[in-house]
């Protein structure tokens, strides 16, 4: 039966890895739980309810001794000291951001298995720390714009007159921007976003954000849930977006952010010169670089046009009850899937890829990075309509359209080459009557379907020119048969023509009504 | 100036007129001068042929000619203006079909002059001059048949069922070969029997096509044979070396072709199989026979629950068009609109035997063409909408479709119309729709059936509000 120990952060961190709830159910997987002096008193734990709920409380170092040591951050150096040989600390490391920090920890001997490495696959959902803590993030970013914001997010019209509601720009509608979207939306904010992914229009339309799509032919559908990096074009023009916004809104709250890589640079010192006087921006992004041009982690800055930008990296942290009761589940859910006897016995199975994820040292050996794991996070797009008709558009390589582009336009010169005189003028006028043909109906309205095909029924009683260049050759047979000819195309010409009028007439707007 | 040079000035007004006209029938508000642009097109190209063909030495030909023209052209119009003056606004599919068939006559006889009247031209473009009369007598019977079978499809004359020959593929397949090697054995020796030969297998090919598909893809077929015609008039262009012709025939033949793409991509259905005839049908599978329990509604509780409804959505179809209802169905509308119930019609992009073809019938019962949506505008809306009202429609509302990977029509965009609060559905019967698919829809708990033709079921629930 193993120890569980709850050991405190350091002096900036306010959360704890659990609390008194979760404790009880470490308890209840056949853990003995031991909780450091002190350590949720700064999320309102204090050690009396640790202790009700079943743990043992301890002055000393016997939570950094335990078995298992449960943590917010990646420990530091003098904390790594105080770990023994063969124990398995469970807490976010960012393992492709600190490699020293893994060699320091196996030279430590011990293992380590990072919260923030869970794979993003649904059955791992109930473990992803950076989901539950980018939720809260998002939330508490709203909030704290609204503390440095002076005046209302909602509109209202009251007896001292009328106040306009606030406009609210979120850059990266990820699950801190959707919980950004959803809060300020909720405050009564007008709510914007952007994301390069076009896919997300629909979430954040769901919670009362208005997506603003950057029009460029370019489509990113993520294989593995997380954003990537975007095309030289596209940032072009997402550039343009934010500048316009940055004119019209009172506040950003970025939350761009491309897992290994630095931050995106979302808004630039330019863009926040246009913001009004009093307008506030979130950076949420600041640890890693900052979206914004001019944030600092970890600190308010007032620029010259007194715009705020807040660069705090803690958010989640000033929430401590909230985010250390989330953090709590998730490792209580990750030690779940670590302890299959429920016997206190915690067993590493390599062969489940969120074991085989998380754990980034195993006995001294590091072992980060894992296999990738290829997730769906995105929409089935095409997929249902591949049901049961073969689709003839099958998508062709670049290659291949090349290589038949060139084929084509050989043939053509071929034929043109063997064709004797007046053909080739025919064909030149051909290609281009199909091609105009093509994009003169190409927007038509679909009430309009029916006599846009009697009109160009009528049109194609044109054939009556052949048979009137014919009707006066020398030959009674052709004329008789020219006569016939002009007949049925009479026939659908005035036919057509009136046919199609008479649709027409019918068709009205309901204003007349 | 030449008779020449002045005919093709003219020409070229003709066709900038004739493209202005079909892009002003892309829109409502330009859709009637795009009408005058037509006429106005027409009657410049043919003023300027007669001209070009009567100019010259007059020779008793000439005379004879020009009094067949005249009495052709007379008899012609007279026909056409009276159709088109009868037609009921129900039965345009046929008349647009068969008036295609007219242009693939007219084309299959201007190849048979072109043959028949020995061309003064050079050894070299006489090869090239068989060849033309080969492919304008080709396409020109193809659509000639096919829009005949359409016809006889419409009206109902000729079982709609879909025409299963063994090996039809191979067969329409063959007839390409076959014209293939007609035509260069024409080129090499010109022979009338040839030429029967081709009108035959063209006329064949043509019936064949248009047989082995059922009568629910007509509006596809309609429209693919309208791009037909305008390639036999193109045909016929080459044939005699008239830029005017080529343009105006590769202008209805490409448009034709992109309007048909466009209701493929909506049936989801595959652009080729059309154009080389019979969707590929599936045999219908017969274990999703869904049999359940249907529940009756009669017209005065239709009419209280359409009269309590806060929005009413109407989705019409053939069935609509073939009693005759959209007059009671408009006037059911303007009624409840005056009770402050939100009605609006949802049109799927096929429904009715031709495009847009509810949309016309609608129009013609005065409906506001502002509350007629197409099936992605109002599909979204449905499971906030109180009554649905089917009328006459069964596949382009059938759950199976979206619901049922083993079903016929599985992937068809379809109205989900299953997801609004109510369901009344008007019918004659329980037998399925066009494409012989039994639908889950009538056995829904919140569907209720209204038995009977649909105009006089509509009347009644009038009587009852």
């Amino acid at each position: 039966m193993a120890l569980i120990g709850i050991v405190t952060e350091q002096s900036n961190e306010s959360r704890v890895a659990a609390t008194p709830d979760t404790v009880k159910k470490l308890i209840a997987l056949g853990y003995d739980v031991v909780v450091e002096s002190g350590a949720g008193v700064r999320a309102s734990f204090l050690d009396d309810a640790y202790l009700e709920a079943g743990a043992s409380v301890a002055k000393d170092k016997r939570a950094w001794q335990a078995d298992i040591v449960l943590k917010i951050n990646a420990p530091v150096d003098a904390e790594i000291k105080r770990l023994k040989a063969g124990t398995i600390l469970i807490c976010s490391l960012s393992p492709a951001l600190n490699p020293e920090l893994l060699t320091a920890l196996s030279l430590r001997g011990v293992t380590a298995l990072a919260m923030d490495a869970v794979p993003r696959i649904s059955r791992a959902q109930s473990m992803d720390v950076l989901s539950s803590m980018a939720n809260i993030a998002g939330y508490r970013s709203v909030i704290e714009a609204a503390n440095e914001f002076g005046r209302f997010f909602t509109g209202q019209v009251t007896a001292a007159g009328k106040v306009p509601p606030a406009k609210v720009l979120v850059a990266g509608a990820g699950v801190a921007g959707l919980a950004a979207i959803g809060t300020a939306s909720s405050l009564g904010a007008i709510v914007r976003a952007t994301d390069p992914r076009p896919e997300v229009a629909d979430q954040v339309k769901s919670i009362g954000g208005e997506y603003i799509p950057v029009d460029v032919a370019e489509q990113m559908v993520s294989s593995d849930g997380y954003a990537k990096a975007t095309s030289e074009a596209y940032d072009k023009r997402a550039a343009e977006i934010y500048s316009e916004q940055a004119a019209d809104v009172d506040i950003i709250i970025t939350t761009a952010l491309i897992p290994g890589r630095p931050a995106p640079r979302l808004i630039t010192a330019h863009d926040v010169a246009l913001m009004r006087p009093g307008s506030v921006i979130v950076d949420m992004a600041a640890a890693q670089g900052g979206n914004v041009e001019g944030s600092e982690a970890g600190k308010k800055v007032v620029t010259a046009n007194g715009v705020t930008i807040l660069g705090y990296t803690d958010l989640p942290s000033r929430l401590p009850q909230q985010s250390s009761q989330l953090y709590g589940t998730n490792l209580v859910n990750l030690l779940k899937l670590l302890t299959p006897e429920k016997n206190g016995t915690l067993t590493l199975d390599f062969e489940d890829v969120v074991q085989r994820s998380v754990t980034v040292v195993r006995d001294g050996e590091i072992t980060w990075p894992p296999p990738p794991v290829q997730v769906s996070a995105a929409p089935a797009q095409q997929a249902p309509a591949e049901a049961i008709e073969p689709r003839v558009a099958k998508k062709m390589s670049p290659a291949t359209k090349g290589i038949l582009f060139t084929l084509g336009i050989a043939a053509l010169f071929g034929l043109f080459v063997v064709a004797p005189a007046p053909l080739p003028q025919h064909f030149l006028v051909l290609m281009l009557a199909i091609v105009v043909g093509f994009y003169v109906i190409g927007k038509v309205h679909h009430a309009l379907h029916t006599p846009l095909m009697s009109v160009t029924n009528a049109i194609s009683g044109i054939v009556i020119v052949a048979a009137i260049l014919q009707i006066t050759a020398n030959d009674i047979t052709v004329q008789i048969l020219a006569a016939v000819g002009v007949l049925l195309a009479s026939i659908n010409i005035f036919g057509g023509f009136a046919v199609t009028r008479r649709m027409l007439q019918m068709f009205k707007k309901g204003d007349a009504k | 100036m030449s008779a020449e040079v002045i005919a093709t000035a003219a020409y070229i007004v003709a066709a900038l007129l004739f493209i202005l006209s079909l892009a002003g029938l892309s829109k409502h508000e330009s859709s009637r001068s795009g009408v005058v642009f037509g006429v106005t097109g027409m009657t410049i190209a043919l003023l300027a042929t007669i001209w070009l063909a009567v100019q010259g030495t007059w020779t008793a030909a000439t005379s004879i000619g020009v009094t067949l023209l005249a009495v052709a052209m007379l008899i012609g119009a007279a026909i056409g203006l009276w159709r088109a003056k009868v037609v009921e606004m129900t039965g345009m599919p046929e008349l647009i079909a068969l008036f295609h068939s007219f242009v693939g006559l007219a084309a299959v006889l201007v190849g048979w002059n072109g043959a028949l009247s020995s061309p003064e031209t050079s050894s070299e473009l006489l090869g090239v001059h068989h060849a033309e009369v080969f492919i304008g007598v080709f396409i020109g019977g193809v659509t000639f048949t096919g829009s005949i079978v359409a016809y006889l499809k419409l009206s109902a004359r000729m079982s709609s069922r879909p025409l299963v020959l063994p090996g039809k593929n191979i067969l329409n397949l063959g007839a390409l070969v076959v014209f293939v090697g007609l035509t260069v054995w024409y080129v090499i020796t010109p022979e009338l029997s040839l030429l029967i030969a081709v009108t035959a297998v063209s006329l064949l090919l043509g019936w064949h096509l248009v047989a082995s598909i059922g009568g629910g893809d007509m509006p596809v077929v309609v429209s693919m044979l309208n791009s037909y015609s305008g390639w036999a008039a193109a045909a016929a262009g080459f044939l005699l070396n008239n830029d005017l012709l080529i343009v105006t025939g590769a202008l209805v033949g490409s448009s034709g072709a992109y309007l048909s793409y466009i209701m493929c991509r909506a049936m989801n259905r595959s652009f080729f199989s059309v154009i080389a005839g019979g969707f590929g049908i599936a045999a219908p599978s017969g274990d999703d026979e869904e049999e359940g329990e249907y529940v009756e509604i009669d017209a005065a509780g239709a009419a209280e629950l359409l009269v309590n409804a806060s929005s009413v959505v109407i989705a019409p179809g053939y069935g609509m068009a073939v009693a005759q209802a959209q007059y009671p169905v408009a006037e059911l509308a303007s009624q409840l609109r005056e009770r402050g119930v939100k009605v609006r019609f949802g049109i799927h992009p096929v429904a009715g035997r031709l495009p847009g073809h509810m949309n016309v019938l609608l129009a013609e019962a005065k409906v506001p063409y502002d509350i007629v949506l197409e099936m992605d505008e109002v599909n979204d809306d449905l499971n906030e909408t109180t009554v649905v009202l089917v009328i006459g429609a069964n596949d382009t509302v059938n759950p199976a479709a979206a619901e049922n990977p083993a079903s016929p029509i599985a992937g068809m965009p379809v109205l989900r119309v299953w997801e609004a609060e109510n369901v009344i559905v008007f019918k004659r019967s329980m037998a399925p729709g066009y494409a012989g698919v039994a639908n889950p829809l009538f056995y829904r708990d919140n569907t209720r059936m209204l038995f009977g033709d649909a105009k006089e079921r509509v009347e009644d629930i009038l009587k009852s509000m």
